[in-house]
């Protein structure tokens, strides 16, 4: 057994064994090639039926809380766009009231997401220092920690870097809804999926705003592009001080918060 | 080669041909079970995307009644009213664009209806134009007075206190409760008609306030005076006094 080894070994010459190695060397790079190809036709081909290519584009939204009313009109739009139920708890954009007393106590509020405005009875003695209205929405993080925790990939960030639901394939486990640290998903009560804001996905897809930037009465909401010069949102994040929330988890949102509080997190 | 396969034992074979079928049937399983386009831009089913951006919109946008409602289009774009966008107060109306004449939006009368943005709340931001209900032409409906495509009051405010409620009612019961508003703030006739394109002025230096609380001042006795060149000479006087009520902390 010994000896047989050991006259195989003899019998490699010097020029077969080079030819291998760079055919070894080679043949990975050829493949690659040829794969990378493949990815390039695909992401040519790839656009939606109506001739919107999600890879040029990039939305964001900003929102001033200096400009807020608080009217809550964002909140029954999105319910009447989306089909979101009714009943309170569900919500994909919902506004909250921050009241900041002299004593540093901390109070937030949205009875029932803000839809029925605000009640500004008193509740409390203490005296006011500050206090305003902060509308939330899903991040669309650049680095969501939904997506990380999805086992089936039933949501996912797209090219245009909207974070969306493919209610098809979600199994209804809620591990997103445990991930999320803005509290933007709940699962459906009758489809059993997580439900989350698009952006208004099939609105911005034929160029309209979002329902809530469409009908806030103020203003407070900026939609656009985050890479088009041209783009309001660019105008917003150049003209303002701008805060994101929870920079602390590096998640990246992609909505940006003018005049932000730093009690709000 | 034949010595070699005959020393691996029993269990090994056996097992490593399990191995090899449930390899083949993941292989297969995974290939049938997977969409096709599952993977096509992403780990996700590109598909999703679609079905997405296929939902029915429910608002219209106010360029499209911009195309048939172009008069009141107009003067909504002209008024105090001009960011908004019709559909919130007249509801979701793609019905309506697309079969004018079989849905008709919401116009809505109630009370309750404008005060959603309207109504007092110290959480608004300052300067939004705000009532308290209550007292505000109690149940009147609003668009009895104010057309809410053009929603200036008809008629022109006559004291600075129809707007300025706030401030007047302090003012009211305070030590400066004489001082017209005119005397620190020169205003403009058109101020009232047109309030946020001719603003008031304001007293600019801490000298104003010394014509009548410097030691060196001319009037009543009763006034408080202050040394002007050591009473905290680096602020201004409103920064810690508020003029409009001067006896509040």
């Amino acid at each position: 057994m010994k000896n047989k080894i050991i006259e195989t070994d003899k019998k490699v010459e010097r020029r077969s064994f080079l030819k291998k190695i760079a055919i070894l060397a080679l043949a990975p790079i050829a493949f690659g090639f040829l794969g990378a190809t493949d990815k390039l036709k695909t992401v040519k081909k790839w656009m939606l039926e109506n001739g919107y290519i999600p890879s040029n584009h990039k939305w964001g939204m900003g929102i001033d809380i200096s400009k807020c009313i608080g009217c809550g009109r964002c909140a029954v739009a999105c319910k009447n766009e989306n089909n979101v139920p009714k009943e309170p708890f569900f919500f994909r954009t919902w506004v909250e009231r921050y009241r900041i007393y002299e004593n540093g106590d901390v109070q937030v509020d949205s009875p029932n997401g803000s839809m029925d405005g605000f009640d500004n009875s008193r509740t409390t003695n203490k005296k006011m220092l500050r206090s305003f209205f902060v509308p939330k929405i899903c991040n669309h993080c650049d680095n969501p920690p939904c997506v990380q925790v999805c086992p089936v990939g039933a949501t996912f960030k797209g090219e245009d870097g909207v974070v969306l639901v493919d209610s098809d394939y979600c199994v209804g486990c809620r591990y997103c809804i445990q991930a999320c640290p803005y509290g933007a998903r709940f699962l459906h009560p009758e489809t059993h999926t997580a439900e989350k804001c698009t952006f208004c996905y099939h609105r911005i897809v034929q160029d309209k705003l979002p329902a809530c930037v469409e009908v806030c009465p103020t203003q407070a909401r900026v939609f656009g592009e985050l890479n088009k010069k041209a783009s309001p949102l660019v105008r917003f994040l150049r003209m303002n001080k701008i805060g994101i929330l929870k920079p602390s988890l590096n998640t990246e949102p992609k909505v940006y918060y003018a005049n932000l509080d730093m009690e709000v997190k | 080669m034949k010595n070699f396969l005959q020393k691996i034992p029993e269990q090994v074979k056996r097992l490593s041909i399990l191995l090899l079928v449930v390899v083949i049937v993941f292989i297969v399983a995974t290939s049938l079970l997977t969409p096709k386009d599952f993977g096509l831009v992403g780990h996700y089913r590109a598909g999703a995307i679609q079905n997405n951006a296929d939902k029915k919109m429910e608002y219209a946008g106010q360029e499209a009644c911009a195309d048939c409602h172009d008069d009141l289009w107009k003067t909504k774009n002209s008024s105090y009213h001009k960011n908004l966008s019709c559909e919130v107060c007249h509801g979701p109306s793609v019905n309506h664009v697309n079969e004018p004449d079989q849905f008709k939006p919401e116009k809505p009368r109630d009370r309750t209806f404008c005060p959603v943005c309207h109504e007092f709340n110290p959480s608004r931001p300052t300067g939004f134009p705000q009532i308290v209900s209550a007292s505000h032409n109690p149940r009147r409906i609003c668009v009895t007075c104010h057309n809410p495509h053009n929603p200036t009051p008809s008629q022109t405010p006559k004291e600075c206190s129809a707007c300025h409620a706030e401030i007047s009612s302090a003012k009211s019961v305070s030590s400066h409760m004489d001082i017209p508003c005119t005397k620190c703030h020169e205003t403009l006739e058109k101020h009232k008609l047109r309030p946020r394109e001719y603003l008031p002025t304001k007293p600019a230096n801490r000298e104003f306030c010394g014509q009548c609380h410097s030691q060196d001042a001319k009037g009543d006795e009763f006034i408080p005076r202050i040394n002007m060149a050591t009473h905290e000479p680096r602020y201004v006087c409103w920064q810690c006094h508020y003029p409009h009520l001067p006896e509040a902390q």
